[in-house]
């Protein structure tokens, strides 16, 4: 695969949405409510819809999906994150959605190959964000419990934030400016639902392994493998 | 409905409760006139207790199908072998939660809840459909499904949008809309199979093999044996028969299998030239009945698996609660100023 910095940009974006699409599918047939299974299996729709648009700009979308190993995927380590319980989703869902929402937003605005795409996506990320940003308020200034849980979520989930923001080759984007707008709708959104904003780093200590170098957390490797089985059990057929 | 039938100007006044006899017979009567007439029976109307109770029982069990059936092709959305197969399946699966939304409301009309009727799936007092007792074992037993169990729904559900409760046959309208648009994609993704490798078309044979029968079992008991046959079409809930719309789905099944280059798991399967329908060999009722019981391969799976859904979702649904109390009058999200002036 030829890589120049806009299929990087490509993969990068497009391996996010596919693969927090996956995590957002395993809940189907475990919302807590049924207008929650339609909610999540609608936001893994709109980002697989996104991941296919993205994917198959650089080569086959079914090749790239189901053929790559762990190490050749480019998504944040963030969407990778196994969906634990409702908050995890809801506080992943914020902090992912509502970059975005950014990101697109600015590319939609832009004259990159990038902007027909992202100008489609925003108005789903729109939603995708109001979705999270509702149950983040809901949870958060619920009830007790709900509130320790979506504290919790939003502490657990801080460490994968920072990597938002590490500059992607390919999109010319401002991404220290970025990083300040997300900070102030999160930490508004967060206080909001009267939850503290996290004080630890938003990044693990060993730096180099952000997702989008391709180097991932150990639960990717087994919802790679949940994937790609089938497919691989068939080279070549179709389907 | 649309006419000013006399059962309407005396519904939902106390009359219907409170009054003689002479007016008790007079409700029957209209309610009696208005299904003759193929008029719509509508919330407010006044009908009779058992036809109530009837709705409520098979518009529950329709939902909780649609509930419960998500499960075996949810069991598939991580494994589906292509971004395109995996979107189709996500948006069927999608589709499945909005019906059950949908006939939930229906039944709602009828005086009952959704916590209610779920409380009553949960504990078994209510049922779903057999079909979902069964295992998805292999991709193309979501194809299976697609085609045979969807449109055995399908043979089932389409007179149902006659069917003379009005919110029901509305909500039949939308769901055999997309119920048909799922049953293409199903009949679509196992001729791809059947068309595919060696390997796919023989997972796609044996798919339809193992599902055969279990759809041909959706239709119900044989006619003289389904207890509430005769009171349900009297009542025009039902326009035709068990047995009438198995043979109907037979019929239409075998030119499909042909042309999807599958066979169907009965020998007994020929043209009856005289009948002018297909002949098909015995269903295995103990088999039903078993499932029907609790005893078929996934029932405890599956009430389990909804019921922990259900179970830890309690806190959320605490917390959607607790929060809209906090906040009412603030709509849909709580402000600062929305919060201070509660």
């Amino acid at each position: 695969m030829q890589q120049t910095p806009a299929t990087a940009a490509a993969l990068a974006l497009g391996d996010d949405a596919l693969v927090l699409s996956h995590r957002l599918g395993e809940w189907a047939g475990h919302a807590p409510v049924l207008e929650e299974e339609v909610a999540l299996a609608n936001i893994a729709l709109d980002l697989l819809g996104q991941a296919r648009v993205l994917l198959s700009s650089v080569g086959d979308e079914d090749e790239l999906a189901y053929l790559r190993e762990e190490r050749a995927f480019r998504n944040l380590q963030l969407v990778e994150q196994p969906n634990g319980d409702f908050a995890h989703t809801i506080a992943r869902q914020l902090y992912f959605s509502t970059y975005q929402q950014l990101l697109y937003g600015h590319l939609a605005g832009g004259d990159s190959e990038f902007a027909p795409l992202a100008a489609k996506a925003v108005k789903e990320v729109a939603y995708h964000q109001d979705h999270a940003r509702q149950w983040t308020l809901r949870l958060g200034d619920g009830t007790e419990e709900s509130h320790a849980r979506m504290q919790r979520a939003v502490d657990a989930l801080w460490r994968f934030t920072g990597e938002m923001f590490l500059p992607v080759a390919g999109l010319d984007v401002n991404w220290q400016e970025m990083q300040l707008s997300w900070s102030a709708t999160v930490t508004a959104v967060l206080r909001e639902a009267t939850l503290t904003v996290p004080e630890g780093p938003t990044t693990g200590a060993w730096r180099a392994g952000a997702g989008r170098q391709g180097l991932h957390t150990e639960s990717f490797g087994r919802m790679l493998a949940e994937m790609q089985h089938l497919h691989r059990s068939h080279p070549g057929a179709s389907w | 409905m649309a006419t000013a039938a006399p059962h309407h100007q005396a519904a939902g006044t106390d009359a219907g409760r409170s009054g003689s006899t002479d007016d008790a017979a007079a409700f029957q009567n209209a309610f009696d006139a208005a299904v003759a007439a193929d008029e719509r029976i509508e919330p407010r109307d006044w009908m009779p207790d058992a036809y109530r109770a009837t709705l409520v029982r098979q518009i529950a069990q329709h939902a909780h199908s649609e509930i419960i059936g998500m499960q075996p092709e949810a069991n598939w959305i991580t494994r589906a072998p292509s971004l395109r197969r995996k979107a189709i399946l996500m948006a069927k699966v999608q589709d499945e939660a909005g019906h059950g939304l949908y006939l939930y409301s229906a039944a709602e009309t009828l005086g009952t809840g959704r916590d209610e009727l779920l409380d009553k799936l949960h504990s078994g007092r209510q049922k779903y459909s057999s079909i979902f007792n069964y295992p998805t074992l292999t991709w193309a037993d979501v194809g299976a499904i697609g085609w045979l169990v969807d449109g055995a729904a399908i043979t089932n559900q389409v007179p149902l949008c006659r069917c003379s409760y009005g919110p029901y046959a509305r909500a039949m309208v939308r769901v055999c809309k997309e119920e048909s648009f799922h049953q293409r994609q199903g009949y679509e993704s196992l001729l791809a199979l059947s068309r595919g490798t060696e390997a796919q078309h023989a997972m796609a044979q044996d798919a339809v093999d193992r599902w055969w029968w279990p759809s041909l079992m959706m239709f119900g008991p044989p006619d003289d044996e389904s207890a509430h046959s005769a009171q349900s079409m009297e009542w025009k809930i039902k326009r035709h028969s068990n047995d009438e719309l198995r043979q109907r789905f037979v019929d239409i099944c075998v030119p499909q299998a042909a042309s999807l280059g599958l066979t169907l798991p009965d020998p007994e399967l020929k043209w009856n030239e005289e009948r002018g329908q297909h002949d098909f060999g015995a269903i295995d009722w103990a088999e039903f009945k078993g499932v029907l019981q609790g005893n078929g391969p996934c029932n405890e799976q599956r009430i389990t698996q909804r019921r922990r859904a259900h179970d830890e979702g309690a806190w959320v649904r605490a917390a959607a609660a607790a929060h809209a109390a906090k906040h009412a009058g603030t709509d849909p999200a709580p402000t600062r100023e929305g919060r201070s002036a509660a």
